[in-house]
């Protein structure tokens, strides 16, 4: 009976928003309109019915003691004489039962935030249809138990944060930062992907029951070798790296801000950019074998957190500086998860939440507060200048304020050792081989239109 | 070998044959639209009774009932089997969508018999097991494209000179095998596929058809993937393992060079080809890994990329229809005058590259598997190639329908037929990723019976050369 409950319950957490993306999706694709109205009441009907079922669930295992509670949905695809399955597994435990709520309270919230901040905009249905698709990705990670179904929610995240990222398209620049952002995203899942097959290899199975031992979370022990330990471990932290923001991949979180502030808040102050730091908490048995992937997640979460500390100090824009806050904060969160402070990670990531999403939907009236108690006081703010502006050398502290406005120069370095030359490469390849086909062809340039080409357009021809 | 209730095979390539008289002797365009129309449903029908007619036979192979071509050659030409059945249906599917997705404006310059005659010889090529026929047909297919290249007034020695080593090395590969020369013929054999699927360096042609020919055209030679079609069918039985899995290594270098080639092109059908090109080489790996897992997953991505990328080309087709050629160089904003398009562009794009809930992603699960099972750090190269197609996709997505909106003259937005198209094709990419255990049972079942027919065809081979052997040392 109480089994029976569980599924029926753990089935509505995942099904709730599965539902909203699949209305709002099938409407957006087929040109029906919805009015705002109606889309408000699915988003709140579809966030109270998981929340409701999540807090449900979270009663009955307090009630009952039990600590970690499968959800079996089945194989989704099943070849038996290779021993290959996709198995997709739900599992509520003390690490996905928190995260879960906090993604529907935060998600709810946003919703109805959203339904007064975008009234009547042009793309107020895009926001939702990307907002259910957000929502589908952070439960299903939450809830997974098992690292493809983790994989899947996590890929939805990307998608629609990136989508969000260039919500306002008619401008070029939160759209060329919403590539830069799924750039890393891809980077980042590329990683996932690897360490995914890896511990399949390694296990035979991807289930996290398996692969991080039998007890629930956080006491299992992984029982794979040191050093493969340590080869998927550096994966799944470069996958976490470029979800959660951490250094060396920071560049994109403040390139984030340019969606609306609703996205902004729910995205890179709350929830996506704790996406890293939820895996590592997930994997948190495979750190605990090698002391240099520990060591290495330590290090990477101080120098974010360091960085962020610094960078956010000349941000110019109240977004930005929050995003470069949130940086910090999940630094610190990543070397807790380092030391094996796993709980205290936890609560900091629910509190750091929280506490973020307040602050950006507060982030746009808050100018305006300024200017109000400015006149209302008389005279501008002052601020006293810091404890270490009277110690530290001016060059010294110059050449911090410019390592800062640069965001250390992580972006321009990824550019110039990465990017480009990858680009030139290409285009170099590209060239030769326009030049063969004219060659062959006799042609001048067979890539330069003519211009009956160039009129091919349907308006000119009507 | 069992018998299918009608013949659905030999109707299959009848019809569009039959359309393509009748519609070369109409003057008006748009009954010729609608004869094409009508002769493309009714070839998918017949593909799709096939298939139906051939999974309740619950066999390996099949041949038609009234079989005349049995009859007039003594031999079974065309059969149905665990590889083509599904093959032919998304063959016959592709065209009536290109059709479907024609606008009035286009349907002068586009040439419905040849597309007719084109695809009564692609589901031929697809229908055919015997060795000769398959060359004889792949040989044939090069003609419409290469006379619709002259008509349009363009130049073809790049086509031609490719498809003269393609024809060349067909005919002395299959020769070769034929006189008991496996090695070599395979070698020859091996070329020809691997410059019909447009492997580095042999895959020039596929860019230079791309910007000459019409869309539809290039699209309709080269999304069935009739060269890993005849791999498959030419290569696999004889081809020792290193063999094929050196191709494997082959593909995979092409499927991340062609994944980097389209991040840096500025036109939208370069693009497309590359992305294409990435996506085939794929589906070349797995087939070529040989091992149950990696041709599952092989042959799983062949229909997932032949469905995406489909879609995905007739989507950019349909955009090129309206805007003329598109450049890459600059941002359009076409979002909201096309709002179906782009979230059919992007949903298609993302089925190609396997995102998760869509049809691509199993396959692309299997094949990224079977790949590491094999060369465990090789095979990560499929994930990169994955990673560069999927930034390339979100990269022409951003170009062509973001931006400072475009202010258009009248209203661009997709037609009914466009519609009926999109939503096909939708139901169909969405459908086979939240329920993707028939499709990829079967293509594990197909996987195995090919695997078992390629031992049984090496092991009587050897059987057949150790015998001559010990003949040969008897005599002396």
């Amino acid at each position: 009976m109480l089994n029976q409950c569980f599924l029926i319950l753990g089935l509505m957490v995942v099904v709730s928003p599965a539902v909203l993306l699949a209305v709002l999706g099938t409407a957006s694709l087929v040109g029906l309109k919805i009015s705002e109205q109606t889309s408000a009441r699915l988003t709140q009907t579809s966030v109270i019915t998981g929340l409701t079922a999540s807090l449900t669930i979270l009663g009955l295992m307090l009630g009952t003691g039990e600590r970690h509670v499968p959800i079996e949905v089945g194989h989704w695809v099943l070849i038996p004489e290779e021993s290959f399955h996709f198995h997709l597994k739900f599992v509520f435990d003390r690490l996905s039962v928190p995260f879960a709520i906090l993604s529907f309270v935060l998600c709810g919230t946003i919703g109805a935030f959203t339904n007064n901040y975008l009234h009547r905009e042009r793309g107020y249905h895009r926001f939702f249809v990307l907002y259910a698709l957000f929502l589908l990705g952070m439960i299903v990670s939450s809830l997974a138990g098992t690292i493809e179904t983790l994989f899947l929610g996590w890929e939805l995240v990307g998608l629609s944060s990136a989508l969000l990222v260039a919500y306002f398209h008619d401008r070029k620049n939160p759209v060329r930062n919403g590539q830069h952002v799924w750039v890393i995203y891809r980077i980042a899942d590329a990683a996932f992907l690897i360490a995914a097959l890896t511990l399949h290899h390694l296990t035979g199975a991807g289930d996290f029951d398996e692969l991080m031992g039998t007890g629930p979370w956080p006491e299992g022990h992984a029982t794979i070798s040191q050093s493969h330990a340590l080869f998927v471990g550096l994966l799944l932290l470069l996958a976490a790296a470029g979800k959660s923001a951490l250094v060396p991949f920071s560049g994109w979180l403040p390139r984030a801000m340019e969606g609306p502030t609703p996205s902004s808040a729910i995205f890179y102050g709350a929830l996506s950019v704790h996406l890293g730091a939820y895996l590592l908490l997930r994997v948190s048995p495979l750190l605990e074998l090698s002391v240099v992937l520990s060591t290495a997640v330590i290090l990477i979460g101080l120098s974010s957190a360091v960085f962020g500390a610094v960078a956010a100090r000349v941000q110019t824009d109240i977004k930005s500086a929050l995003a470069f806050a949130s940086l910090t904060q999940v630094g610190i969160i990543v070397a807790e998860i380092g030391f094996g402070l796993r709980y205290i990670a936890l609560i900091h990531i629910i509190g750091h939440a929280c506490l973020r999403t307040l602050q950006l939907l507060r982030a746009p009236t808050l100018l305006h507060d300024y200017n109000d108690f400015e006149n209302a006081i008389g005279e501008h703010l002052t601020h006293e200048p810091s404890f270490w502006s009277r110690w530290v050398p001016v060059r010294i502290r110059e050449w911090v304020h410019c390592l800062a406005l640069y965001r250390g120069f992580m972006d321009d370095l990824l550019k110039a050792f990465v990017v480009r030359p990858m680009l030139r490469l290409f285009r170099w390849c590209d060239g030769m081989e326009r030049r063969w086909t004219n060659f062959l062809s006799g042609e001048s340039d067979p890539a330069e239109p003519t211009k009956m080409e160039k009129r091919e357009s349907l308006e000119e021809f009507v | 070998m069992s018998e299918l209730h009608l013949p659905w095979l030999e109707l299959s390539v009848l019809i569009p044959i039959f359309g393509a008289i009748v519609t070369a002797r109409l003057k008006n365009a748009g009954y010729s639209r609608l004869v094409c129309l009508v002769s493309c449903t009714a070839t998918l029908l017949l593909t799709l009774g096939e298939w139906v007619d051939f999974v309740a036979l619950k066999s390996f192979a099949a041949h038609d009932h009234w079989d005349v071509l049995a009859m007039m050659f003594q031999d079974q030409i065309f059969v149905i089997d665990e590889l083509n059945a599904p093959l032919l249906p998304l063959a016959a599917l592709l065209c009536l969508l290109t059709v479907l997705s024609t606008l009035r404006t286009k349907q002068r310059r586009f040439a419905f018999h040849w597309m007719l005659i084109s695809e009564a010889i692609l589901l031929a090529t697809l229908s055919c097991r015997n060795a000769w026929g398959i060359v004889l047909l792949l040989v044939a297919a090069v003609f419409p494209v290469w006379l619709e290249l002259r008509q349009r007034g363009r130049t073809t020695q790049v086509f031609t000179f490719h498809m003269a080593l393609f024809v060349a090395a067909l005919f002395i590969g299959q020769a070769l095998v034929d006189l008991g020369y496996l090695f070599a013929g395979g070698a020859f054999l091996t070329f020809a596929g691997l410059l019909r699927t447009g492997i580095v360096p042999l895959h020039c042609w596929m860019t230079d058809l791309f910007e000459k020919a019409s869309f539809g055209t290039a699209l309709l030679f080269v999304a069935p993937m009739t060269g890993a079609y005849a791999m498959m069918r030419l290569v696999l039985p004889i081809a020792p393992e290193w063999a094929l899995q050196s191709i494997a290594i082959v593909s995979l270098i092409t499927a991340v060079y062609a994944g980097g080639m389209a991040l840096v092109q500025t036109e939208a059908r370069r693009f497309f080809c590359y992305l294409f090109l990435s996506h085939s080489s794929l589906v070349l790996v797995g087939l070529e890994l040989a091992t149950p897992i990696g041709l599952t997953g092989g042959l799983c991505v062949w229909l997932s990329v032949g469905l995406a990328l489909g879609g995905f080309g007739l989507t950019l087709r349909c955009v090129e229809a309206r805007t003329g050629q598109i450049d890459l160089k600059r941002y359009h904003g076409l979002y909201e005058n096309m709002p179906t398009l782009a979230a059919f562009f992007l949903l298609t794009g993302l089925a190609s590259i396997g995102f998760p809930g869509t049809i691509g992603f199993i396959g692309t699960e299997l094949l990224i598997e079977g790949a590491v099972d094999v060369y465990p750090l090789v095979g990560m190269a499929v994930v990169v190639a994955a990673a560069l197609n999927g930034i390339a996709i979100l990269q022409a997505y951003f170009k062509i329908f973001t931006g400072t909106r475009h202010h258009e003259s009248f209203c661009l937005r997709s037609r009914f037929a466009e519609k009926v198209a999109v939503m096909i094709l939708t139901v169909l990419i969405i459908g086979g990723g939240l329920y993707p255990q028939l499709g990829v049972a079967s293509r594990y079942h197909a996987a195995s019976e090919l695997l078992r027919d390629r031992s049984d065809q090496l092991n009587f081979k050897q059987k057949s050369r150790t015998a001559f052997n010990t003949n040969l040392n008897h005599d002396h």
